[in-house]
């Protein structure tokens, strides 16, 4: 299968290393992966934040890049969800027939990562080893815009030698959303210390997520209590559906130097 | 028009009020608790009804088209009331109400040769909204909270902090210490049955003394003139029948077409708002009934800023609330800081979309931004309000505004968005400025992590880390390890 992979803004710079994942694995599972390197974002921060009218053009922009892909995964599930919750309303807001002929014709060729894997691609085992004890952490947008409902988990007890450890609280929210983190940091960082609360409970030395952003919130805050000592990891699913007995990942490989493999 | 609701005009911003609250242990051990308690019970009775989706999806179709059809509505209920005894008045703003509300106390004061008038109260968040307990005493009267959590908000000198259950933030030992202070009292249990004790001793002389009631509504109902309040206590069903005189303030969007129109919300409103299956008392009065019951019932239609909201869907959504405050026992930012963070009497989720369309974006401009849009609030609305996008229209208005500002248009955070979207729309240009940030980060850079960050982002490096960005993005990965392929890009933009 052909698929196009847009990767998010904040993946492409701050977290390379899951769109690597997601090449290397779909590869692995004998696709081919096409990547659109004139695409950029897909209008959240924007959109979320009230500037409605600059989210606009970014939005028909992506659209344009992915007018012929017959298949598109996104490793955001929030990016999944901005398109599905809104880019028909920022259309009919725009009063864009046009805008919205794409907007409809797109939205069903695009799949979150989970859903690629399991409903897409119809696997549970993608070949995957990881022996190390993995919670997640349904982010919110996968967990109520999308409604992902158990696919990562399954996924991830697909996975040869995972021990998967659920974490108590899991549908509480990290307190990430987007400028919500800086224009109320106060309130964020009290919600992410009930769930670093629940991430440390879990018992677990890695934490999964479909999103990078919710990640970055919990490893910001388990960084800044713990420093760089022997912690709890904040990985991607896709970067743990990658690892395999002949490359897998490790703690170590997790350090950003491990990003220009 | 005076549009008000409560003191929004002179509160601060939500992230000063939450600063404050973040500090306060014992209120946010209290609410932690309370909404704990609450979202349990809720979750267990919501449970074990096979069709709570239905019945979300027939209250948000009932609602929708009485407010698609409001005047009518309305007539049709001023019609029945008046056919059965009652008296209607219509009252644009708060000033409005509280004059009217003023102007009926003072005649059946008269009636009842009292000097100095006194009124109950119960059920009424309405009353807060227009700040009418400030109103009466300005004129003499003297207005007695009798639900028990109203009552304890009065007497401490202090602000509801939860659409149903006001006192939330106390504990039993803050009631006791409040109740021996202002009931004469010189012993009482901490038990919740020595505090109810007390307070049913304090409350029933007012229940049997003072002769005027005011309460509120939790429904109208168009087809027979009938009023319908639900309450736990028993307090309300006393302020409801025991007085002489009975005012009944209303919000108009509280209208609902027919009495069977109940049979969905009476199930929805318990079970989302105490987690019971039914509420303990359930009043429903139509008129004046002679020797029965209040001699005199009087109803104030308030608009206040509702009809303002009924232009546009997105906002006319919001008046669909019943009032359950199940998204603020859900809401994680609520659970944090308590309702005193919103500066409004209408706090969490339905408080940050309510308060500031109320106000016409006037005041409580901070709110829409008081989420994470994490959606919680929006999985338990009884009435499927869509809050998140809600908030999210709200923030679109906000900007539009503040973009008709020179100073809106200088700020920093509209100048970085405007610069974002230019890059987003320019991807040469933004591959350079990810380059840029990565030669920029080496200035805030320790041990790998960025400190002290200057700007917007100061407001996350003062409570987390964050990583250095690493030494290469992901299409420079790509363009290095697979451009062989092609990559299929037919974006032809201006570059």
């Amino acid at each position: 299968m052909r698929i196009h992979l847009f990767i998010a803004c904040y993946n492409d710079t701050l977290f390379p290393r899951t769109g690597m994942a997601v090449v290397n694995l779909l590869e692995r599972l004998g696709h081919e992966v096409v990547f659109p390197t004139s695409q950029t974002c897909c209008g959240q921060m924007h959109y979320n934040t009230g500037y409605h009218a600059e989210a606009l053009p970014i939005v028909r922009k992506l659209l344009h890049e992915f007018l012929d892909a017959e298949t598109i995964v996104v490793p955001s599930a929030s990016c999944v969800a901005m398109m599905r919750d809104h880019y028909e309303l920022m259309a009919h807001n725009a009063n864009d027939l046009h805008m919205m002929g794409d907007v409809k014709s797109f939205l069903p060729r695009v799949f979150e990562f989970s859903e690629l894997i399991t409903d897409k691609l119809g696997l549970t085992d993608v070949g995957a080893y990881f022996p190390h004890r993995v919670t997640y952490h349904p982010s919110c947008h996968s967990l109520r815009l999308l409604n992902v409902g158990d696919r990562p988990v399954r996924l991830l007890q697909g996975v040869e030698g995972l021990q998967y450890t659920p974490m108590e609280g899991s549908d509480q929210c990290c307190g990430f959303g987007g400028t919500f983190a800086v224009k109320n940091a106060e309130v964020s960082s009290a919600m992410l210390a009930d769930k670093i609360g629940c991430v440390k409970k879990s018992n677990a030395e890695f934490v999964a997520a479909l999103d990078n952003s919710c990640l970055m919130q919990i490893d910001g805050g388990l960084h800044r209590e713990l420093g760089s000592r022997d912690r709890i990891r904040p990985v991607h699913l896709a970067e743990i559906l990658n690892s395999t007995r002949k490359n897998p990942l490790t703690a170590e490989s997790l350090a950003w130097e491990g990003a220009t493999a | 028009m005076t549009v008000r609701v409560g003191h929004t005009a002179e509160k601060p911003a939500f992230p000063i009020l939450a600063h404050e609250l973040l500090q306060d242990d014992q209120t946010r051990r209290n609410v932690r608790h309370a909404t704990n308690v609450i979202r349990n019970k809720r979750a267990l009775r919501v449970e074990e009804m096979p069709d709570w989706q239905d019945l979300r999806t027939a209250a948000h179709a009932i609602k929708t088209h009485t407010l698609l059809h409001l005047p009518h509505y309305l007539e049709e209920f001023e019609r029945n009331c008046i056919r059965a005894g009652g008296q209607v008045h219509w009252a644009r703003d708060a000033d409005e109400a509280n004059t009217i509300a003023i102007r009926l106390i003072r005649k059946a004061a008269a009636r009842l040769a009292v000097e100095h008038p006194e009124v109950i109260k119960v059920k009424t968040m309405t009353s807060d909204e227009i700040g009418m307990n400030r109103a009466l005493e300005r004129e003499g009267i003297t207005p007695w909270e009798t639900d028990l959590a109203d009552m304890i908000v009065q007497m401490g000198k202090d602000e509801p902090s939860h659409i149903v259950v006001p006192a939330l933030h106390k504990n039993r030992h803050q009631v006791r210490e409040l109740f021996l202070q202002n009931m004469g009292l010189t012993e009482l249990g901490t038990e919740a049955e020595d505090l109810t004790g007390a307070a049913r001793h304090y409350l029933r002389k007012k229940f049997l003394e003072v002769g005027i009631g005011i309460s509120g509504a939790n429904f109208a109902i168009a087809e027979t003139g009938s009023v319908c309040v639900v309450e736990s206590e028993g307090n309300g069903r006393m302020c409801v029948t025991m007085p002489k005189t009975l005012i009944t303030l209303i919000g108009i969007e509280k209208v609902i077409p027919k009495f069977d129109d109940l049979e969905v919300f009476l199930q929805l409103l318990p079970r989302s708002a105490t987690g019971e299956r039914m509420n303990p008392y359930n009043s429903i009065w139509t008129g004046v009934t002679p020797g029965d019951g209040p001699e005199q019932f009087h109803v104030i239609l308030l608009d206040n800023g509702r009809t303002r909201m009924m232009a546009n869907v997105r906002e006319r959504e919001t008046l669909n609330c019943i009032r359950c405050g199940a998204c603020l026992n859900q809401c994680p930012v609520y659970r944090e800081t308590g309702g005193h963070a919103y500066g409004s009497i209408y706090s969490g989720p339905i408080g940050a979309i309510l308060s500031p369309q109320l106000n016409g974006m006037k005041y409580s401009r901070s709110l829409p931004y008081a989420s994470s849009l994490c959606g919680a609030c929006y999985e338990v609305c009884p009435v499927k309000i869509n809050i998140p996008e809600t908030l999210i229209h709200l923030r679109g208005k906000i900007v539009e505004q503040d973009q008709n500002t020179l100073a809106g248009k200088l700020s920093q955070e509209s100048m970085g968005m405007k610069m974002a979207a230019h890059l987003f729309e320019h991807p040469k240009q933004y591959e350079a400025a990810q380059r840029l940030a990565r030669t920029g980060q080496g200035l805030f850079e320790k041990d790998g992590q960025l400190v002290n960050l200057p700007g917007m982002a100061a407001g996350w490096t003062q409570y987390r880390d964050l990583r250095a960005l690493p030494k290469q993005s992901f299409r420079e990965w790509w363009k290095r390890n697979r451009t062989n392929r092609g990559d299929g890009s037919n974006w032809s933009g201006n570059e």
